[in-house]
């Protein structure tokens, strides 16, 4: 086999420097899975075929790359791998031979003595994957007591030590602290450290960026790659196919529990064979970002348009949609409403001034407050889209529970079409509520399972008293039709629904009312990309056909990039740039938002599109960013395009 | 700490006032009359100026806010009253009492305890499917069983046939362990059943999987990590069994022949023997202050998630909605992202 030959020669130009242990295997892959089969039982006795037939193999100080949509059994092949399977789950065919060994047929106790140090493992989310009731560094120095490689006066010495290899800033002190004191990006550097702590030649990383924001990723990545640099191979899943063009030396493409495609990320991204690949790409943001790119355009057919935004004589909708008109004679206006900034050159239908929200700090924290919005002010143009950027903890989401007078401010006026809104109480700011609406993030907690979509989508029709049943289960169906969904899915409930299916569901909600503003927050970030694009694309439709403005909030640059017109960047509470979206890409004013855009993956092979070149922070830092795929392979290992599907 | 602290007390005395307000005005609202009960089969012979004068005499016959507002007054005082019936000092009825009770409600929480956990913990840690089946089948038959009947199993088995224990009594210290079995019974049983499910849940945890990633073993896995974490439940509910043992446990008392609180209560509600009734009722919310106290004392040393030193509650509620916050957008994420997959191929997260 040609693959082994390969294998040959990266382990001896890894063996040189990599630990003796690495060396006498050096002959053979590390990791080599072949025609893997895992089969889960299904809640009605049937058999779930999570992953049907994955082969793969790594080589040492190899990364390797495993993308895919939700369930297309990349999780279920990482957990395969270290042998931590849901319950229910077996695995049916094929081997996972690890330098030789079998796991799958390897005892308990031997598995045991390979997990920590053969095969280290950084899991999904780091905000749930530490004990919260044991401190940092008893939580790095376990798997060195587990395997008997420190003893108890050794182990937190050598705890502090891995947690600095892994990045985390202070590691004396943070060794003392518990998981709840420690952000996620510090978190997901203390599992790094445990994984390296045994320093095993396979390190498997499930998405270990994905609930992270950009910047952290980007520091987390290149955390990674620095261990790539010291010989540790690493099998990298992640739905991101930016990611994984960024950091891998091979691609493997998963779909339905199938490997479809196999290659350098300059072959995936450059030409992919395969339709799904292509589809992947093409939903991708971090790859297409420019706006509405991507985003394939729909017309609401003109029945449901109809029916959405005229209403007959005695339609009980009609009073909201009807005045949605641009202007609104009955009402003044109000002094100074036109701002002085650049970015009010345009119609806006909210502005927020000078917004401040402080929130007490507890006292253990030394008391005080934390200004989590510092006098800000922004207005979001009429039947457009203003997108609020920010990391976690910018701000962002009460800025937008501000807008929404969900949460008073504590300075500061809202402004909706002129009208100062921010004092407005009982019935007004019921009147409010049906010309504003929220959409949530997450479409799994915003929709009550138990209930039909019908329900759901007409609550706020009922909660404000208007039409008849009957009117309303009419509306309902046009709200569906609106946001593409069957109508027959009405008496669906929510629990049977797909995440895309519920977010169309939440969609229809907000828009019941005919409000003239939806607050988005973060619409699709719990969504996979293919659905993301779909619903991104039903997102810009609406607001070409109904006129409706959006008030956008995501961490997510590129989606930012599709489907706003004006961007305001966030940083810890404080506006640090507005201005028209394609202004702000190209050219950024603020650090920070070079920052930022600099952050986004996927730029390895889309081409500088924020025109900002790749920092570098180690040895094995990115630099400006061309085609070539070896950017950030280590100088002795084989240049990826080399690498064919091994076992295929 | 100590404003915490303060503050607890603050509301001890609030609960201590509550719950002598509400006894009295139920028992005033009870029917029948006291006088008469003490009376007994007198009763009938006593002519009404007699009763009038014995109402006198106990101070029954005087407004309902005197009788109340000089009861209060007694309380502060640390006096608790007089017996109707015996005439002697309730508080001296309760520390004769209390002995009795105290020794099977120690015994018995300990074996709940042990027992509970044992069984808990075997049934997630044994590798065996059939033995686990049996071992999370013992709870619920446990705290169905209706203590008399245990009881008098009890007294049946060991007293009668085996002859190796004490049926009735509290003499001797041997004396107080079958009713202590008796007592542990359905509390270990509902701590079994608490802590068992508490540990499914927990061993479901993504950071229990971290630690298997690891290469830890199943004890470890259990006893290092799994444990801590999924005690809290079971140990807000031991609170509540150790003030509700304490308080008095009627039936049980009853069965052995014990003369502890609870058989105290029942005989002085049957006689309506209100200054006894009072007492027991102020003993007992004093219990569940304490107790609770302790297991909120308890909690941070458990999780060091939950804070309590002196916060005003709108700080604690903030830094519960900062933890939430900081913690949902990514576990709920997580949530959808685990949902997904079981959306699209019907695979368990």
């Amino acid at each position: 086999m040609s693959a082994t030959t390969q294998q040959d020669l990266a382990g001896i130009s890894t063996g040189s420097e990599a630990s003796a242990d690495v060396a006498d295997t050096a002959s053979a892959p590390l990791l080599e899975v072949d025609r893997l089969a895992v089969h889960y039982r299904g809640r009605d006795g049937g058999v779930i075929e999570a992953v049907r037939e994955v082969s793969l193999s790594i080589a040492p100080g190899e990364t390797l790359a495993v993308v895919g949509e939700s369930g297309s059994g990349k999780s279920t092949t990482a957990q395969a791998i270290v042998q931590l399977l849901a319950p229910g789950a077996r695995i049916a065919a094929g081997s996972l031979r690890f330098r030789g060994e079998d796991l799958a047929t390897a005892s308990r106790r031997r598995l045991r003595q390979l997990r920590g140090v053969g095969i280290g493992f950084v899991p999904q989310d780091p905000t749930v994957s530490l004990d919260p009731v044991k401190r940092i560094g008893a939580q790095v120095a376990e798997t060195l007591l587990i395997h008997g490689l420190a003893d108890r006066r050794s182990a937190p010495a050598r705890a502090v030590e891995s947690l600095g290899r892994a990045g985390l800033p202070d590691p004396e002190l943070q060794a003392t602290r518990y998981p709840h004191e420690l952000s996620g990006g510090m978190r997901q550097r203390v599992l790094i450290a445990i994984a390296i702590a045994a320093e095993p030649p396979l390190i498997v990383a499930d998405e270990p960026t994905s609930a992270l924001d950009v910047t952290v990723q980007r520091q987390i990545l290149d955390q990674l790659d620095r261990l790539r640099a010291a010989g540790t191979a690493l099998l990298l899943i992640t739905h991101d196919l930016g990611v994984a063009a960024d950091r891998a030396d091979r691609i493997l493409v998963l779909s339905e529990g199938r490997v479809v495609e196999e290659g350098s990320p300059a072959q995936i991204l450059g030409s992919p064979r395969h339709e799904y690949t292509r589809r992947l790409i093409a939903a991708a943001p971090s790859i297409a970002a420019q706006r509405g790119s991507g985003l394939e355009r729909h017309r609401l057919p003109v029945a449901t348009l109809a029916a959405l935004t005229t209403g007959g004589v005695g339609d009980p909708f009609v009073e909201r949609t009807g005045a949605r008109a641009s202007e609104r004679p009955g009402e003044p206006r109000h002094e100074g409403a036109p701002g002085a900034d650049a970015a009010a050159g345009f119609d806006e239908i909210l502005r927020l001034e000078g917004v401040t929200k402080a929130f007490p700090l507890p006292r253990s924290l030394g008391g005080g407050e934390q200004l989590a919005v510092d006098d800000v002010t922004l207005a979001v143009p009429r039947a457009g889209t203003l997108a609020i950027v920010g990391e976690s903890g910018s701000g962002k989401s009460t800025t937008a529970r501000i807008a929404l007078r969900l949460e008073p401010a504590d300075a500061g006026r809202v402004l909706l079409d002129g009208v100062d809104v921010s004092a407005a109480r009982g019935g007004e700011l019921r009147r409010l509520r049906r010309r504003v609406q929220l959409v949530h993030q997450n479409p799994y907690a915003a929709l009550n399972p138990r209930w039909s979509v019908e329900t759901i989508v007409t609550d706020p029709l009922a909660a404000h008293g208007l039409g008849t049943r009957r009117q309303r289960r009419d509306r309902a169906a046009a709200l569906l039709d609106a946001v593409a969904l069957p109508s027959r899915a009405l008496t669906r409930r929510a629990a049977e629904l797909s995440g895309g299916q519920r977010q169309r569901v939440a969609i229809a909600r907000a828009l019941a009312l005919g409000p003239e503003l939806l607050v988005l927050d973060e619409p699709v970030s719990a969504l996979d990309v293919s659905i993301q694009a779909q619903v991104l694309a039903l997102l810009a439709d609406l607001q070409a056909e109904l006129g409706v403005s959006y008030l956008f909030i995501s961490h997510d640059l590129a989606v930012v990039r599709q489907i706003a017109d004006t961007v305001a960047v966030l940083q810890r509470g404080r506006l640090v740039e507005q201005g028209d979206v394609d202004t702000v890409f190209s050219s950024p004013v603020a650090d920070y938002t070079r920052e930022l855009l600099a952050a986004i993956p996927g730029t390895r092979f889309a081409g500088p599109a924020d025109g900002s070149s790749r920092s570098g922070t180690g040895p094995s830092g990115t630099g400006p960013s061309g085609t070539s795929p070896s950017h950030a392979t280590p100088p002795d290992a084989i240049p990826a395009s080399d690498t064919p599907g091994a076992s295929r | 700490m100590t404003r915490y602290l303060l503050r607890r007390l603050l509301q001890a005395v609030g609960v201590l006032w509550a719950a002598y307000t509400a006894t009295f005005l139920i028992l005033w609202a009870l029917p029948g009359d006291p006088v008469r009960i003490l009376a007994g089969s007198d009763a009938t012979d006593l002519s009404d100026a007699q009763l009038d004068a014995l109402r006198h005499e106990l101070g029954l016959d005087r407004p309902l806010w005197l009788q109340y507002v000089d009861g209060i007054g007694q309380v502060l005082r640390g006096d608790l009253g007089r017996s109707i019936g015996s005439g002697r000092p309730v508080a001296d009825l309760l520390a004769a009492a209390l002995p009795s009770t105290l020794q099977i409600t120690a015994l018995g929480i300990v074996l709940a305890v042990l027992g509970g956990t044992g069984v808990a913990i075997a049934a997630t840690l044994t590798r065996s499917r059939v033995l686990a089946r049996v071992l999370l089948a013992l709870p619920p038959v446990g705290v169905a069983v209706p203590g008399f009947w245990f009881g008098l199993l009890l007294i049946q088995w060991f007293s009668f046939q085996l002859r190796w224990l004490p049926a009735l009594g509290d003499k001797t210290w041997t004396a107080a362990i079958l009713p202590s079995i008796a007592l542990a019974l359905p509390s270990g049983a509902a701590i079994a059943q608490l802590l068992s499910k508490s540990l499914a849940t927990t061993l479901r945890e993504p950071y229990v999987d971290a630690v298997w990633a690891k290469g830890a073993g199943r004890f470890r896995v259990h006893f290092a990590h799994a444990l801590r974490n999924a005690a809290l439940p079971a140990l807000t509910y031991t609170g509540v069994i150790v003030g509700g043992l304490l308080s008095g446990t009627v039936v049980t008392e009853t069965v052995f022949s014990r003369s502890g609180i609870g058989r105290l209560t029942a005989t002085a509600v049957t006689a309506q023997d209100i200054p006894i009734v009072q007492g027991v009722v102020l003993f007992a919310a004093l219990v569940f202050v304490v107790v609770s106290l302790v297991v909120d004392l308890l909690y941070p040393l458990l999780d060091p998630r939950i804070r309590l030193a002196g916060q005003r509650s709108r700080d604690r509620a903030r830094a519960a909605a900062g933890a939430r916050g900081s913690a949902s957008a990514p576990s709920s994420a997580r949530a959808a992202h685990s949902h997904t997959e079981l959306e699209t191929t019907g695979v368990r997260p």
